[in-house]
C-alpha cells in the first residue's frame, strides 16, 4: 500500500473533481483554442514581411521556420486587426482553461516509476516541453503586452522561436491523446460513463481513489473555468474598438478612457517625448522629407506635400500587442505618387523603405513591399480626421497602410528610399 | 561459462517512438535558435516557469482553497465554500494576468509608451473584488433568506 502522504500515491489526491471526463473537455477546447494561436500567431509573424528587409526581421536566423512566408495582402483592410485582436484576446480568454487542465493532471507529474520504458521516458520529457513551453509562450506574451518586458531577451525571437518548440510537443500530446479524449467525450454524451483515460499511467488514474466529499459538480467546475474566461475576455476584449466599448476594458492595457479627445485624442503606441522627438526638428522650417529613388533624391517640405494631390483613406491602427482603433481618417500623399516622384510608375512602385526621425528603439525604419506601395489606400498622412496629425501620432508625416501591423506605419518619417529591397 | 548480465530496457512502442524523435527534431532546430542569446537565462525561464506553476503556483491555490473549506466545514457550514471560492478564484485570476499593470511595476514607462495615466489598474481591480464579493454575498443572502421562508413554521 502506497503512502498517502506522499503525492506519488494516487490517494493522496482527493478532489472528486479530476476524472477523464473533465481533463477530456478542457482539453479539446485548448485543441481548438491553441490552435488557432498558432496559426494567428504565424499569420503575425508573416504580416511584418519579415524576409522582405533586415529592418523588418527580428528573427534573421529562422532558417526553415520562415517557410510559409508570403506576401502579406492589403486587403481586407481589417486583416491585420482582425487576426491580432483574436490572438491577443483569445490567449487571454485560454488562460483558466490552461490554468484548469494543468490542475487537471498534476498528479500524473508525481506517478512513479518516473519511466517503465524508453518511449515513456521520452514522452514525459516531452510533457515538460510542452508544460514549459505553454507556459513560456502565455508569460511572455501577457507580459509584453503590459509592457512589462523582464523576459530575458527580445519578444520577437523568444515568442516564435519558443511558439515552434510548443508546437513540436503540442503535436505529440495531440497525437497520443485527443483519440481518448474525442471517445470520453462521445461516451459520455451517449450516456455511458467515461473510459479511464488510455495515458502512459494506467496504474495511475486520474480519479482519486478516496475522493473528498463533493463541494462542486464537475459540470459546477466547468462553470468556474467559464467564468473566469468570460471575465477576461469581458475585461479585455474592448480594446479593440473606440468609444464606450473601449472603456468595457476595464484591466486590459489600451482599455479605458482614450489618451485624448478631438480628432488625434485615438490611442496612441510610443509618444513623441518617448521617442526624443523634438518641436524642434518637426518644425516647418526645419523639417524636409527625403525621397530617393531611380531619378535621384526629392526634398519637401510640409507645405510642399499638401500641395501635391491628397487622397483620404479610413484605416485602423492595429498593434501587435492585440489592441486596436477603429478606422480613423487620414489624408495624404499616396506613396505610389510618391514612388512617381523619383522615377516609377505608379503602377509598377517598387518597395520603399522608410525611416523616422526615431534615433532609438525597434522599428525606427520599416520596409513596405511592392503590393503596399502600390495600394491607393497607402498614405504619408498628413491629417488625421480632419486636423494635422498631433506629435503623439507623427506629425509632420507618417506612414499608413491597410493591414499592416501597427510599427509598420512608420511615425515622424524622415526619409523615404523606393527601389526593390 | 559465467553468465551474461543483461540489462533489459523496455523499449515501447515503436511508432511512438518514431513520432517523439520528429518532434525532438524540431526541438532541436527551434530550441538551438531560442537559446542563441542568452541560453541559461531562457532555458531557466522555459523550465522555471512549469516547476514554478507545478510546485509552487499550484499547491499554492490548492492549499489556500482547503483551507476555505476546511474552516468553513469546521463551522458546520461547508456547502457555503463556493460563495467564498468563485469570486475569490475569479479575482486572483485577474490579478495573475494584469499583476504588471495592477501592481504598478510598468507605472514608469506605461504612461510615455501609451499617453495613458498608469494608475488606476490597482482601483479598478479591487471595484471589481468588491463587486465580485459583494455579489456572492449578496446571493447568498437570498438563498439563506428563500430557504428560511420555503422552512414550515415550527410547531409550538
Amino acid at each position: 500500500m502506497p503512502d498517502e502522504r506522499l503525492p506519488s500515491s494516487p490517494g493522496f489526491w482527493r478532489s472528486p473533481l479530476r476524472g477523464p471526463w473533465f481533463t477530456s473537455v478542457l482539453g479539446v477546447v485548448l485543441l481548438g483554442g491553441i490552435t488557432v494561436l498558432f496559426v494567428t500567431g504565424l499569420l503575425s509573424y508573416a504580416a511584418y514581411n519579415p524576409d522582405l528587409s533586415p529592418v523588418n526581421d527580428k528573427t534573421p536566423d529562422k532558417g526553415l521556420l520562415g517557410f510559409y512566408l508570403f506576401a502579406w495582402p492589403t486587403d481586407p483592410h481589417w486583416l491585420y486587426r482582425l487576426n491580432q485582436g483574436v490572438h491577443v484576446t483569445l490567449g487571454i480568454t485560454l488562460i483558466p482553461v490552461l490554468l484548469a487542465k494543468l490542475w487537471s493532471v498534476v498528479p500524473k507529474l508525481f506517478a512513479l516509476p518516473p519511466a517503465r520504458s524508453l518511449a515513456h521516458a521520452l514522452e514525459r520529457i516531452s510533457l515538460l516541453l510542452l508544460v514549459g513551453g505553454v507556459l513560456f509562450e502565455f508569460v511572455t506574451g501577457v507580459l509584453n503586452i503590459q509592457l512589462d518586458y523582464v523576459f530575458p531577451g527580445s519578444f520577437y525571437p523568444l515568442h516564435f522561436y519558443g511558439a515552434w518548440v510548443f508546437f513540436a510537443a503540442f503535436v505529440v500530446h495531440v497525437v497520443l491523446r485527443a483519440p481518448a479524449a474525442v471517445r470520453n467525450l462521445r461516451r459520455m454524451r451517449e450516456g455511458q460513463e467515461p473510459e479511464e483515460e488510455s495515458g502512459a499511467q494506467p496504474e495511475f488514474p486520474l480519479v482519486s481513489p478516496r475522493p473528498a466529499e463533493p463541494t462542486v459538480s464537475r459540470r459546477g467546475g466547468l462553470w468556474l473555468v467559464g467564468g473566469g474566461s468570460l471575465l477576461l475576455f469581458g475585461t479585455t476584449v474592448g480594446q479593440n474598438f473606440d468609444g464606450p466599448l473601449r472603456r468595457t476594458a476595464l484591466l486590459a492595457p489600451h482599455g479605458g478612457a482614450d489618451p485624448g479627445s478631438g480628432p488625434n485624442g485615438f490611442q496612441i503606441n510610443k509618444t513623441a517625448a518617448s521617442r526624443g522627438i523634438s518641436a524642434a526638428e518637426t518644425s516647418e522650417e526645419a523639417w524636409r522629407l527625403v525621397v530617393r529613388g531611380r531619378s535621384g533624391t526629392v526634398r519637401l517640405s510640409r507645405a510642399e506635400l499638401l500641395d501635391l494631390p491628397l487622397y483620404s483613406s479610413a484605416l485602423p491602427i492595429a498593434c501587435v500587442e492585440g489592441w486596436s482603433t477603429s478606422d480613423q481618417w487620414w489624408r495624404g500623399v499616396r506613396l505610389r505618387d510618391l514612388a512617381a516622384l523619383v522615377g516609377y510608375d505608379a503602377d509598377a512602385a517598387p518597395d520603399v523603405l522608410v525611416e523616422s526621425l526615431q534615433r532609438r528603439g525597434a522599428f525606427r525604419s520599416a520596409a513596405l513591399r511592392a503590393n503596399q506601395v502600390r495600394d491607393p489606400r497607402s498614405l504619408l498622412a498628413l491629417d488625421v480626421n480632419g486636423e494635422p496629425l498631433s506629435p503623439d501620432h507623427g506629425y509632420p508625416a507618417r506612414v499608413i497602410a491597410p493591414a499592416v501591423p501597427g510599427v509598420l506605419n512608420t511615425k515622424w518619417v524622415a526619409r523615404m528610399t523606393f527601389g526593390d529591397l | 561459462m559465467r553468465p551474461v548480465m543483461r540489462i533489459r530496457v523496455k523499449v515501447g512502442s515503436p511508432l511512438q517512438l518514431l513520432l517523439l524523435a520528429c518532434s525532438f527534431t524540431l526541438v532541436g532546430y527551434a530550441g538551438v535558435r531560442l537559446l542563441a542569446d542568452d541560453w541559461f537565462q531562457v532555458a531557466l525561464w522555459f523550465v522555471g516557469a512549469a516547476l514554478l506553476h507545478d510546485l509552487v503556483l499550484l499547491p499554492l491555490y490548492a492549499v489556500a482553497d482547503r483551507a476555505v473549506v476546511e474552516s468553513l466545514g469546521a463551522a458546520g457550514h461547508r456547502e457555503r465554500a463556493l460563495y467564498v471560492r468563485v469570486p475569490a478564484a475569479l479575482s486572483a485570476l485577474l490579478l495573475l494576468v494584469w499583476f504588471p499593470l495592477i501592481s504598478g511595476r510598468v507605472a514608469d514607462h506605461y504612461p510615455s509608451a501609451t499617453g495613458l495615466s498608469g494608475e488606476g489598474f490597482l482601483a479598478r481591480w479591487l471595484l471589481i473584488t468588491a463587486v465580485l464579493f459583494g455579489g456572492s454575498a449578496l446571493l447568498l443572502v437570498l438563498r439563506l433568506r428563500r430557504a428560511t421562508k420555503q422552512r414550515p413554521p415550527a410547531a409550538h
